[in-house]
């Protein structure tokens, strides 16, 4: 039996990720916690969040959260869900600008104002719905991440967000969407995959990448 | 290609049990929440929006439960909406495992509880419900007003404008609902569902009528709708979501199959 840890730092649908991974790991433990002792010592760890950047930043600034998570990043498998993908950048552009944690080099943008698809449609923000993740690979004969086995490159997962990741080093990329730009929606290191879209809210592939989570070895 | 327009099964929830109505009338048993959930999530539902339709004192503790249970095995968005007057209210429903929490009646009291909730919780956990009626005169260019109370008060305020207040406001979604066409299956109200949805940035949700399969599509093509929103055609079994998806892809609309 392993231990799992999502992070509480009252920022986030905590229990639509636990109760999602505990559908996927019945026989591991999964603690909803801010305890960063109890965060250090679990096998892997799970960051959702949902909200705004400044909140979510002050919250686990307040939680003193930011450097424990810092430090575990890297050691172990550390999956990072929606906010818990952006709040990994150098700087997000919501609420007039806030530092983030610098883990992940890069920006987070607002969509453009007005966002057209290449027909010249207008595109509805918030990005909210089912959207095609294609898997990248920084290289063709590279494989695909592991985390996207038994999934299906360009199933649709569920997005919620109207800010996006633009990461400086495209090698981290693991997963793009196409909603009136190209942007990143998985970014993989070492023990470390954050996602954009919602997998506790996506269904059977969703399922699917917290079961692979689960099961993984941290190798990119 | 992109994002597929959603189909949202609607589940109206009075003491614990689903119901339909027509004109918020005339009120049918439709089943167990949880196993009525339970199986539009295995039938391919995008979504899934609960109503606490009377949403009494007594009725609160009852629908946190439906949303703890749902939340616990259905894994795909989950909206709930009735009597949500705070944020803490807002908080209690998400805690319990809902990703979306829909406000209506109170918005129209207090529009500064939109942008608190939205402030607090972020955009894209607040819908804002809006009960609209045409209020126009046959001979009259078309014209609709919002109520409140399941549709019993009228308030004097303009749909569009107010759509787009709740927008500025900070709600990430508005859910449409005609309630001259609420449970009569004539399809929905296009014309309202139009002027909304091209007024606002935001995804519009169009409910309110939807009788057959071809009304799904229209809502989409002609209202411009985002998603769209039905409940009895699915309840009672006339048909799947299966079916409504693979009639909306040979129409050319984008839906996950």
């Amino acid at each position: 039996m392993q231990r799992i840890a999502v992070i509480d730092y009252g920022m986030g649908n905590l229990r639509s990720v636990s109760k999602a991974i505990e559908s996927v790991a019945p026989d591991d433990e999964v603690l909803v916690t801010a305890d960063p002792v109890l965060i250090a010592s679990a096998d892997r760890i799970v960051c959702p969040g949902q909200g705004a950047a400044a909140d979510c930043m002050a919250a686990l600034n307040g939680a003193n959260l930011v450097e424990p998570i810092k430090e575990i990043i890297g050691s172990r498998p550390f999956m990072g869900i929606c906010m818990g993908l952006q709040v990994l950048l150098t700087h997000s552009e919501e609420n007039d600008g806030i530092d983030c944690m610098n883990v992940l080099a890069g920006k987070v943008k607002r969509f453009n104002r007005p966002l057209t698809d290449t027909a010249g449609q207008r595109l509805k923000v918030p990005h909210m719905g089912w959207s095609k993740v294609n898997h990248s690979q920084a290289h063709s004969s590279h494989p695909s991440h592991p985390m996207w086995s038994g999934i299906s490159d360009g199933a649709r997962f569920y997005f919620a967000h109207s800010y996006y990741c633009a990461p400086d080093n495209k090698d981290s990329v693991v997963g793009s969407c196409v909603y009136g730009i190209e942007f990143a929606v998985a970014m993989a290191a070492t023990n470390l995959f954050a996602c954009q879209f919602h997998p506790e809210k996506s269904a059977s592939d969703g399922l699917q990448l917290l079961r692979n989570f689960v099961a993984w070895d941290g190798a990119a | 290609m992109g994002l597929a327009k959603r189909i949202i099964p609607c589940l109206d929830v009075d003491a614990g049990r689903v119901v339909k109505g027509v004109k918020f009338l005339d009120i049918r048993d439709a089943g167990d929440p949880v196993s009525v959930a339970r199986g539009y999530n295995e039938a391919g539902a995008d979504e899934i929006t609960f109503l606490d339709i009377t949403a009494s004192s007594d009725n609160r503790d009852t629908m946190y439960n439906v949303v703890e249970q749902v939340a616990s095995e259905v894994f795909i968005p989950l909206t709930v909406g009735g009597g949500i007057r705070a944020v803490s209210d807002v908080r209690r429903l998400l805690n319990a495992g809902a990703d979306k929490v829909s406000i209506n009646t109170a918005a129209v009291h207090n529009p500064e509880l939109v942008q608190e909730a939205t402030d607090k919780v972020g955009s894209q956990c607040i819908v804002v419900a809006i009960d609209s009626k045409c209020v126009s005169e046959p001979d009259e260019a078309p014209r609709w007003e919002i109520f409140t109370h399941g549709g019993r008060k009228p308030t004097g305020i303009d749909t569009v404008e107010w759509a787009v207040k709740m927008a500025e406001l900070g709600a990430g979604e508005l859910l449409l609902t005609s309630m001259d066409r609420d449970g009569t299956k004539i399809g929905f109200d296009l014309g309202v569902t139009k002027a909304v949805s091209d007024a606002v940035e935001i995804p519009v949700i169009a409910s309110g009528g939807v009788g057959e399969l071809q009304h799904l599509c229209d809502g989409v093509t002609k209202g411009g709708a985002d998603a769209v929103l039905a409940a009895s055609i699915f309840h009672f079994g006339e048909f799947s979501i299966g079916e409504a998806k693979a009639f909306m892809l040979n129409q050319g609309i984008e839906v996950r199959v």
